[in-house]
């Protein structure tokens, strides 16, 4: 299954989850916030979020800014 | 004698061993900061400089941004690392958004990045909204449109704006928990061009409200302007690249740290007015002296 992560293409095993992709992506869960489709999935809902076909993920965390 | 008490000597509450009012805490939004400077964690050479120059600067209050974690890149170091997220209240932005959408979709992840790291600043944001890449300056319509949407959703909102009064006043009608116009351009280091307006924000958005909280953010070149805005009667000054980007930004970080006390108390201490003619401040009865005629003077 393909989905966009950050703008790149990647395969992902059917039925994944957000938790289990951030597993896999090596990011801590606390450090980080996570779209599907421009769509919020709040941390409590990850590990019940599944990912399909075509979705766009966005996995962001903090940086400098002002 | 206690903090802030005023003996039966008149002596004054910012006496030796007293407290100054000047550094007094500034309530804004549920959060009360010791310091008046909030300082952005943007441009600097690195990491621990970064973390130098906040403590330094004497700020309990940092912005931060929200970008894609670099999932590719396990080396990169995270800010996070440099910060102490017990000690800042972290203020994150929507810096870089160019409509009221994505700037509404990134104060929502900034929320939930800070709820997980248990940060009091989860419940506000910087809002920033920008109307083109060049000046960096604001789109007033979409700032106020997610101005509303956002405070609908509960946040409280602290808005980057341009110097105009009015769309001060329409952002504070709209809910906005503090509006932060720009002295100049951000990253410009032109500092507060236009006083005249800031003066008007002051007067517009305090009217009937004196502790709401208006603070000078952008264009900060150097201690001065943090001063001379402080001086005008605003209740804080953010500033970024007037630190990061100064030849030495340590030592320019203690500099904004006195400068923003500095104008404060003189704010409160309230200037002398301007004068075309000079006074004397050593008096002229009992100089040895020859004095000339005395002239006719004009003082309007």
């Amino acid at each position: 299954m393909r989905i966009l992560v950050n703008g790149e293409p990647k395969t992902v095993r059917p039925q994944a989850t957000v938790a289990d992709l951030l597993v896999e992506l090596k990011v801590s869960p606390q450090h980080v916030a996570v779209e599907i489709n421009r769509q919020l999935v709040p941390r409590r809902l990850h590990g019940e979020t599944r990912l399909a076909e075509g979705d766009e993920m966005e996995v962001v965390t903090l940086v400098g800014g002002g | 004698m206690a903090q802030g008490d005023v003996s039966s000597s008149g002596e004054h509450p910012a006496g030796a061993g007293s407290a100054c009012p000047a550094e007094a805490p500034l309530q804004l939004g549920q959060h009360s900061l010791k310091s008046r400077l909030i300082v952005g964690t943007g441009k600097y050479a690195n990491y621990a400089l970064m973390a130098q120059c906040l403590e330094a600067s004497g700020t309990d209050c940092i912005t931060v941004a929200v970008r894609r974690e670099r999932l590719y890149d396990a080396a990169g170091q995270n800010i996070l690392d440099f910060i102490d997220t017990k000690r800042y209240i972290l203020l994150p932005n929507t810096a870089g958004c160019f409509t009221a959408e994505d700037a509404v979709r990134v104060a929502r992840l900034g929320r939930e990045i800070l709820e997980g790291l248990e940060n009091p600043g989860a419940d506000w944001v910087k809002l920033e909204v920008l109307g083109d890449t060049k000046t960096l300056l604001p789109d007033p319509v979409a700032t106020l449109q997610a101005t509303e949407q956002l405070v609908a959703e509960g946040f409280r909102v602290l808005c980057y704006t341009s110097d105009d009064p009015i769309i001060a006043k329409r952002l504070k009608d709209a809910g906005a928990t503090s509006v932060m116009p720009a002295g100049s351009p951000i990253g410009s280091g032109q500092g507060v061009l236009n006083p005249n307006n800031i003066r008007l924000c002051l007067e517009y958005l305090k009217d009937g409200d004196p502790d709401y909280p208006v603070i000078v953010d952008a264009g900060v070149g150097t201690a001065s302007d943090v001063t001379a805005a402080m001086e005008l009667g605003v209740d804080g000054v953010l500033l970024n690249t007037g630190i990061a980007h100064a030849r030495d930004p340590l030592l320019m970080a203690h500099a904004m740290r006195q400068a923003i006390v500095a104008g404060r108390a003189a704010y409160l201490a309230g200037r002398i007015p301007k004068k075309l003619y000079a006074t004397a401040s050593s008096p002229i009865e009992g100089s040895i002296a020859w004095h000339p005629p005395e002239l006719e003077t004009h003082q309007r």
